[in-house]
């Protein structure tokens, strides 16, 4: 610890070393640290009417936390939000796997640049315009139907937007740089002679990735995977612009929470949403066999 | 077990390059054969290799193993292994289960595999290394390690791409005798590449020598590519050599009457260049001594002595003769040669049959 702080003054100088130890230390209290004491603190309390706030009633509780077990409905829409994030994690890897390896071991030069643009430029427009957009493709008299009735695959136009179908489908659109990058980076260094040597070994294309590609890129997929989780489980914009009215999200139920002035069970349900989160990294961390060391590279 | 390997008339364009990376390289390896591609860097023979492994296909011409076509057979698929230039170990597998890794593919099970794995380990002289990671071996472990790889699939021809280019030099030249060694102990076909010409004179059976040009200028053993190289090229190439322009005044059967600005010399003629032709004379370094006067060498010219090096078992001499020609002349530390000193005017004399006439135009007779 001391060498940490010896090397510090080093690198930065003392001016720097205040300066930084100041801001980085207001950034966590302030925005981090207080704002999420603040949240557990009106999360463990009951709702009251303001005039029995900090009277006798006013105590720290479970209560709140209970709920998620006792109301069915939001259990389910609980449980549904952990399982489409899922299904949208391993849709958008699905897709990347094989974008990302070709950007990283097949293609390059100016091509690779290309397509780099390609990937990035969607971004470029604000994310609820391309929900829109998505709105617009999936409707019922949408870009898509159309053509699929063009094309004849269809007579009757179909209903996208029941259901989770358009919300996953919007989500993994909208998360797929999440993932492309980490698994482009952990690909990408990867030394193209052990593909060679493996195939000249006589291995299947498929044996190559599995035993030589997926093990090398495991830090990238898991840091991939954890991020797409996280913005799916969290994203609100996408249920609400793509989503069915049948089709809640989680962080549906806390917004109506809080703005229906339930600020405590909202809260109590953002912690649950961030405790979620955090077992993801763990579980994601276990099965990739990956250390966080690992990951911060 | 061994295999011969044919590359008949074989080019190679990549895809958007406007020049040929191989030109019509044509020869048959002979099975059990230490073969090596020798040539300076681009010329195009890591680009024979991967033709042969099957990474890439040639543009034209027809690469045969044992009489079989390979066009259209993948890597994967032909009876070929290849040592990377980095090795490519995976770093993420043990040892043994790199080795067994090409038996892994084929289905073998994994008591087999690790009972392989160990017998090969013993023949690369690594006993007890299986259960070890790729990070904690030597560089020439590794080197064995890759080579027991590539060994592990039974290959016809096992192909090595400048695999010790990576070593420091003691340990390059004991894996030089390493893997002469296991080649005969196999007697597995070796395609050896390398830019060293020690490297390739000391292991191979033959040399195939590649311009920059792509082309394979000559094929020979040896000491035959050291002693009689057949084009410019390999003269200059392979060996230290003295080069000088001269023409030729008279053909004299397999000999001939050179003119040069140092006067008439004598030198033999394979090409059978006849009197008018212009070509290039190559003495070896070796091969030139000072001598009292012209009766004692067939070839005779003055010089004066530029700068000498002592290199320990021999000195390296820089002569200047007339016409502004640089000759480097070796001698011997054994107290025979006189001693020179720099500015001194000497005579140095080389023989007839060691100077080699060479032209890089039509060859006729040859």
């Amino acid at each position: 610890m001391r060498s940490f702080w010896q090397n510090a003054v080093r690198i930065f100088g003392p001016i720097g070393l205040t300066y930084i130890s100041i801001t980085v230390g207001a950034w966590l209290l302030f925005m981090i640290l207080i704002p999420q004491l603040i949240m557990i603190d009106f999360s463990m309390r009951p709702l009251l009417p303001l005039r029995k706030i900090g009277g006798p009633e006013d105590i720290w509780t479970l209560r709140n936390y209970m709920v998620l077990f006792t109301n069915e409905l939001h259990r389910a829409i609980f449980l549904k939000t952990i399982w489409s994030s899922i299904i949208v994690t391993s849709v958008a890897l699905a897709i990347c796997y094989p974008i990302s390896f070709y950007l990283a071991k097949v293609t390059r030069g100016a091509r690779l640049g290309w397509l780099m643009i390609g990937l990035i430029i969607p971004y470029w427009i604000n994310e609820l315009l391309r929900l829109f957009a998505w709105q617009l493709i999936l409707a019922d008299a949408g870009i898509l139907n159309k053509l699929l009735m063009l094309l004849g695959f269809i007579a009757e136009p179909l209903n996208f937007r029941a259901g989770n179908s358009a919300v996953i489908v919007g989500m993994a659109y909208a998360y797929i740089l999440f993932m492309v990058f980490p698994l482009y980076n952990a690909m990408e260094s990867l030394d193209r002679n052990q593909l060679d040597a493996a195939r000249d070994l006589g291995s299947s294309w498929l044996r190559i990735h599995w035993r030589i590609v997926v093990p090398h890129a495991k830090p990238g997929i898991a840091v991939g995977c954890i991020m797409t989780f996280m913005l799916a489980a969290g994203s609100i914009a996408a249920p609400q612009l793509l989503g069915s009215p049948s089709s809640f999200w989680f962080t549906e139920v806390i917004y109506t929470n809080f703005e229906t002035a339930n600020w405590n069970q909202g809260a109590a349900y953002a912690t649950v949403l961030a405790l979620l989160c955090l077992v993801f990294i763990f579980v994601m961390l276990r099965v990739f066999r990956v250390s966080l060391k690992e990951l911060a590279q | 077990m061994s295999h011969d390997v044919d590359i008949d008339h074989v080019s190679m364009r990549y895809p958007g390059s406007q020049r040929f990376a191989v030109t019509d390289v044509h020869v048959r390896i002979k099975p059990g054969e230490f073969f090596s591609f020798l040539g300076p860097s681009g010329c195009g023979k890591t680009t024979l290799l991967r033709l042969v492994a099957g990474f890439i296909e040639p543009t034209q011409g027809e690469i045969r193993i044992d009489g079989k076509d390979m066009r259209g057979i993948g890597p994967n698929k032909r009876p070929t292994a290849m040592i990377f230039q980095n090795l490519a170990l995976f770093p993420l597998m043990t040892v043994a289960e790199n080795i067994a890794f090409g038996l892994e593919v084929r289905g073998v099970s994994a008591a087999k595999r690790r009972k392989r794995a160990e017998a090969l380990l013993e023949l690369v002289d690594l006993p007890g290394m299986a259960a070890k990671k790729v990070s904690d071996l030597s560089g020439g472990q590794r080197q064995r390690v890759a080579i027991a790889r590539a060994l592990a699939v039974e290959p016809a021809v096992l192909l090595l791409d400048e695999p010790l280019s990576a070593l420091d030099l003691k340990l390059r030249q004991h894996m030089r005798s390493e893997l002469r060694k296991i080649q005969r102990r196999t007697g597995v076909t070796f395609i050896y590449i390398t830019h060293d010409q020690g490297e390739a004179l000391n292991m191979s059976d033959r040399v195939g020598v590649m311009s920059e040009k792509g082309q394979l200028e000559q094929v020979a053993a040896p000491d035959v590519l050291y002693n009689e190289p057949a084009t410019i090229f390999v003269a200059d190439f392979v060996g230290e050599n003295n080069a000088f322009r001269v023409s030729v005044r008279e053909q004299v059967g397999d000999w001939a009457v050179l003119e040069t600005p140092f006067g008439m010399l004598k030198g033999r003629n394979p090409q059978g260049l006849t009197s008018g032709r212009r070509a290039t004379a190559f003495v070896r370094p070796e091969a030139i001594s000072v001598v009292e006067n012209s009766a004692a060498a067939d070839n005779f010219v003055p010089c004066t002595v530029e700068n000498l090096s002592f290199e320990g078992a021999f000195i390296t001499v820089v002569l200047k003769a007339a016409g502004d020609q640089s000759f480097v002349m070796r001698q011997n530390n054994d107290g025979s040669a006189p001693r020179l000193k720099a500015g001194a005017k000497v005579q140095i004399g080389f023989r007839a049959d060691n100077t080699l006439l060479l032209t890089n135009g039509e060859q006729s007779g040859a």
